[in-house]
């Protein structure tokens, strides 16, 4: 097999290839890091770690050798640079902590290590996980290696795990890991052509992972199909007495019962989600989505989610009511930037004034001010209010049906260089996305489709907590019928767009 | 208590919030160890640290001692309770925020009684008892331009137990602290050492009109003695006073207590008071308490000070002053019910010897009580001896001096100096005969009425026999030869 051919195997494929001696983990890792080399015109990287993936392509190899390999032995993946690894430089996309190498391994890499995964980069991201773009990293923008037909201006990956969505969709990396608060999985994946997972809050650790909104967070994996997700889930589910939010029920073997059978599931279809300005090939995308799994033996029932219109303006106190919290600790003290000066208040100004970048001090400025004295009731303790109604739609809806379908963003992938001056613009990106992660819901994005622009397109698939088994058979039996190649990007010139 | 002003007499209103810290091996949300005098920054794990992505997982003890805690407090537990985020600024707060508890606490409405100097008590309401975390240690000593911080504390459990302005005197405030620090010491919660910083009171003094609503409070920060706490009370009462007397008005505002002045001044102004922005910790689930673990820990609740005196009184017959000596400190009352061994010694014998003797002895030397060079049991066996006639009372007294410098046993020493007592007649007759034969003149004039004289023949008598003889047979005797 060629280096290119490696690259493009799924998860499952490679896992036979190295139980039948096909290939070695060490020529597995050493294909995708000469991938990774090839595509650095797509600033998808924050730190490369050749090194540790040739060392653990190695590793794996001797316990197969031993006949003791482990579930994901082999598996070259790449990691958002919001999760903190061993010895690794780990940024989060900020400036503030572009020192900063952790002596501590996050509970989800450790998981993914312990499974035999191979890493080979840290990934770029949106600032702190602030964004749907990756515009708004301090090392850079992203680019996607998909171009639109008639336009070959550079196009985002979407975000906030822009480079970890755009490695997957380059053949850069078999998998990796994002992290999801309003979107940052779902909205990425579905601009760049892949699966993207989000788990039901508390069902993956955060232990480790540099928080933004500490009660939407979530880790969850991409992939270039929706089993191969399902197998990096179980890998990196799990309870973990170190986040006292996780949850301790058990993990089920996701991919074991994945056949894409959706004959007898009733499918809600929220009629709030198809608003007036929705574009019609995204509509029209969503009706297919319907279409095909009416015909693949599921019932389509149309519910209603009345608080979905009020999400977007919960989340957007919420998330930044925690976030200008959980980011206090950047304060030059201890670790990270610190930008000296005589006074402490100053030292703190001029620290976290050149440390953060514009989203995130607009982020922090709007959390304080939800949360002051005289406001919080009118923003904070009402977006929690709104928060628990959004819930209630959906728990009320989970009774009538087992799993609902909506399109995962309302447009496709725009250009690099699209005018950003707007911050409410970028937030209706997540519009889709926020009602699960404001209840907590597993979701999962799937390409379906082209845009009429020829890029691709997420059909979303919500459902109840801990019910990802169910969410995952749906999105199987959309991708089966959508045909859709992740790979689409490479598909012309087969190397990443220049 | 009223304090006289220029024009006219003033009441002061206190209430107290008292920060205890939680006796545990480990940090409220941490698993790094509280021990106290560490090297600094040996104490503190990634999560003290507030290192990224790190999060806190709650300490069980700490929960079992707040609990514990509140029900020797006759306090309300809620089997509900929520921790919250004060966010502030500040080096020795790696967080940024203080993970606090503000509208759940996980203790509510309770009242402990507070012993009055005059003898009365009296009804002190206590609001609230939270957990919280502590912050860390700012050096600003260690070099002439920077500040150094020490993370040791910083996320050790602390308990701000918040009293209702129940209290009118710097007296009343001594007392409650003093009766809130033995409830914690003998329910092992708190140690109470108010030196090392483990408990320390924010007071908040207003001062009124006797029957007028309450005045405008200042809050005086930090305070960690109960000497500083009375100085503090009086000098801000005064201070207000003086404010109020001369047509002013009393700013609400925090204060700080200068020791070495015994002055306090002015920390920041409620228009700079911080806005902390308090939130629900969403790293933290709301606190769920099983009634019936919470049924268990008060089934194994100790016998608290209040219910010891009133069983000291009750079994031993101690006087009301007595038990109260007795059962302020957890460990004097320990050495004393061991001292008197389930009631096998005398009560009486026993509590003076504990609160003259022992007390008097140790206080020369700051020795604390656990520390006695004589413990209960060695103590015991001195009684003893008194109690079978081997040694007189007086005998004993100095037995205990060699006791404690020596750390012998009573018996001892007793046999080694020759000091049993004498009760062989012969002997008594012939010291007696002895100081009469010495003193024909004091013979005269005691049998001309003088009986007074009895007990400078008395101690003649003692003082020949080194003090070692039988004082109910050395009276007889005596009395029998001075008839003539």
């Amino acid at each position: 097999m060629t280096a290119t051919d490696l690259t493009r195997l799924g998860i499952a494929e490679a896992l036979d290839g190295l139980a039948r001696g096909a290939f070695s983990a060490r020529e597995l890792a050493t294909a995708h890091l000469e991938a990774m080399a090839a595509a650095r015109n797509l600033n998808a990287y924050i730190t490369e770690t050749p090194e540790q993936a040739l060392a653990m392509a190695d590793a794996s190899d001797a316990r197969r050798a031993k006949g003791e390999a482990l579930p994901l032995d082999g598996i070259p993946v790449a990691v958002k640079d919001l999760f903190c690894t061993k010895g690794v430089l780990t940024t989060a996309g900020s400036r503030i902590l572009e020192n900063f190498v952790p002596p501590y391994e996050s509970t989800v890499t450790a998981k993914l290590w312990a499974a035999g995964a191979v890493m080979l980069v840290k990934t770029n991201m949106d600032e702190f996980a602030m964004g749907s773009s990756n515009l708004t990293s301090y090392y850079g923008p992203v680019v996607s290696p998909w171009r639109a037909k008639d336009d070959p201006r550079p196009r985002v990956p979407g975000g906030s795990s822009g480079g970890s969505a755009a490695a997957v969709a380059a053949a850069i990396a078999m998998g990796s890991l994002g992290t999801d608060t309003g979107g940052s999985i779902r909205q990425p994946a579905s601009f760049s052509g892949i699966v993207g997972l989000k788990p039901t809050y508390g069902r993956c650790s955060r232990w480790g992972a540099v928080a933004f909104a500490s009660s939407l967070d979530q880790a969850g994996p991409f992939a270039r199909s929706v089993r191969d997700a399902a197998l990096l889930l179980r890998a990196i589910a799990g309870f973990d007495p170190q986040d006292s939010t996780s949850v301790d029920c058990p993990v089920p073997d996701y991919a074991a019962g994945l056949d894409g059978d959706v004959r007898g599931l009733r499918i809600g279809v929220p009629a709030e989600y198809r608003p007036a300005e929705l574009p019609e090939d995204i509509a029209a995308l969503w009706d297919q989505g319907i279409a095909w799994l009416r015909d693949a033996g599921a019932e389509i029932v149309d519910i209603s989610l009345p608080h979905t219109t009020c999400a977007l303006p919960a989340y957007y106190i919420i998330a930044p009511a925690e976030a200008s919290s959980n980011l206090a600790r950047y304060d030059g003290v201890r670790y990270g930037l610190r930008v000296p000066a005589d006074e402490l208040t100053e030292m703190y100004e001029a620290t976290r004034g050149a440390g953060f970048g514009a989203e995130v001090r607009r982020r922090v400025l709007i959390g304080t001010y939800v949360l002051s004295a005289g406001y919080y009731d009118a923003y904070y303790n009402k977006a929690r209010r709104v928060r628990a109604l959004i819930a209630r739609d959906f728990a009320q809806a989970f009774q009538r049906v087992d799993a609902i379908l909506t399109p995962t963003a309302p447009s496709d992938a725009f250009p690099l260089d699209a005018p950003t001056d707007d911050p409410i613009r970028m937030y209706l990106n997540d519009v889709f996305t926020v009602p699960a992660s404001m209840a907590g819901l597993p979701g999962i994005s799937v390409p379906a489709g082209l845009s009429r622009a020829g890029l691709p397109l997420g059909l979303q698939v919500l459902g109840r907590p801990f019910d990802e088994p169910t969410v995952l058979q749906v999105a199987q039996a959309l991708e089966r019928a959508a045909g859709f190649d992740p790979l689409g990007a490479l598909a012309p010139a087969l190397a990443p767009a220049k | 208590m009223l304090i006289r002003g220029e024009t006219g007499d003033w009441e002061m209103v206190l209430g107290l919030e008292v920060h205890a810290q939680v006796t545990s091996q480990a940090k409220l949300f941490s698993g790094a160890s509280t021990a106290f005098g560490g090297e600094p920054n040996t104490q503190v794990s990634l999560i003290d640290a507030a290192m990224p992505g790190m999060l806190p997982v709650i300490n069980e003890m700490c929960v079992r001692q707040a609990v514990l805690t509140g029900l020797g407090l006759n306090a309300r537990i809620n089997l509900t309770s929520v921790f919250d985020r004060k966010n502030y600024f500040y080096p020795d707060l790696p967080q940024g925020y203080q993970i606090s508890q503000y509208t759940q606490p996980i203790v509510g409405a309770g009242v402990i009684t507070i012993d009055l100097p005059d003898g009365s008590t009296k009804p002190v309401r206590i609001a609230r008892l939270h957990l919280e975390q502590d912050a860390g240690k700012s050096l600003h000593d260690q070099d002439p331009h920077r500040t150094f911080i020490d993370l040791n504390r910083a996320g050790v459990a602390l308990m701000e137990i918040v009293s209702e302005p129940d209290m009118r005197s710097p007296d009343e405030a001594a007392a409650y602290v003093t009766k809130l620090r033995a409830i914690l010491r003998y329910l092992g919660t708190c140690d109470g050492n108010m030196e090392q910083g483990n408990l320390r009171a924010d007071v908040n003094v207003s001062v009124r009109r006797p029957g007028e609503p309450f005045g405008t409070r200042c809050e005086i920060k930090n305070v960690n003695s109960i000497r500083f706490i009375r100085q503090a009370i009086e000098y801000e009462a005064r201070r207000q006073i003086e404010i109020l007397e001369d047509g002013g008005t009393v700013e609400q505002e925090t204060r700080l207590f200068d020791a070495r002045k015994g002055e306090t001044r002015s920390m920041r102004s409620k228009e700079e008071a911080h806005d902390y922005r308090y939130f629900p910790d969403p790293d933290l689930l709301p606190l769920v308490l099983d009634p019936d673990w919470v049924e268990e820990l008060r089934r194994s609740l100790p016998e608290l000070p209040d219910a010891k005196r009133e069983r000291f009184m009750r079994d031993f017959g101690l006087s009301a002053y007595d038990a109260s000596v007795l059962v302020a400190e957890k460990e004097t009352a320990a050495y004393y019910e061991a001292l008197i061994d389930g009631g096998r010694r005398d009560p009486k014998l026993a509590a003076n010897w504990v609160i003259s003797e022992l007390y008097g002895r140790l206080n020369r030397t700051g020795t604390p009580i656990e520390q006695s060079p004589v413990g209960a049991g060695a103590l015991g066996e001195l009684l003893d001896l008194i109690a079978d006639g081997t040694i007189t009372a007086r005998t004993a007294k100095d037995v205990f001096d060699t006791m404690i410098e020596t750390g012998r046993s009573a018996a001892a020493i007793v046999e080694e100096k020759g000091l049993k007592q004498i009760t062989d007649t012969a002997a008594i007759e012939a010291a007696i005969a002895a100081v009469l034969d010495a003193n024909p003149d004091k013979i005269a004039d005691y049998r001309a009425g003088n009986e007074k004289l009895m007990g400078w023949f008395v101690g003649q008598v003692m003082r020949a026999t080194g003090g070692k003889a039988n004082p109910k047979l050395l009276n007889e005797t005596l009395r029998e030869k001075l008839k003539g």
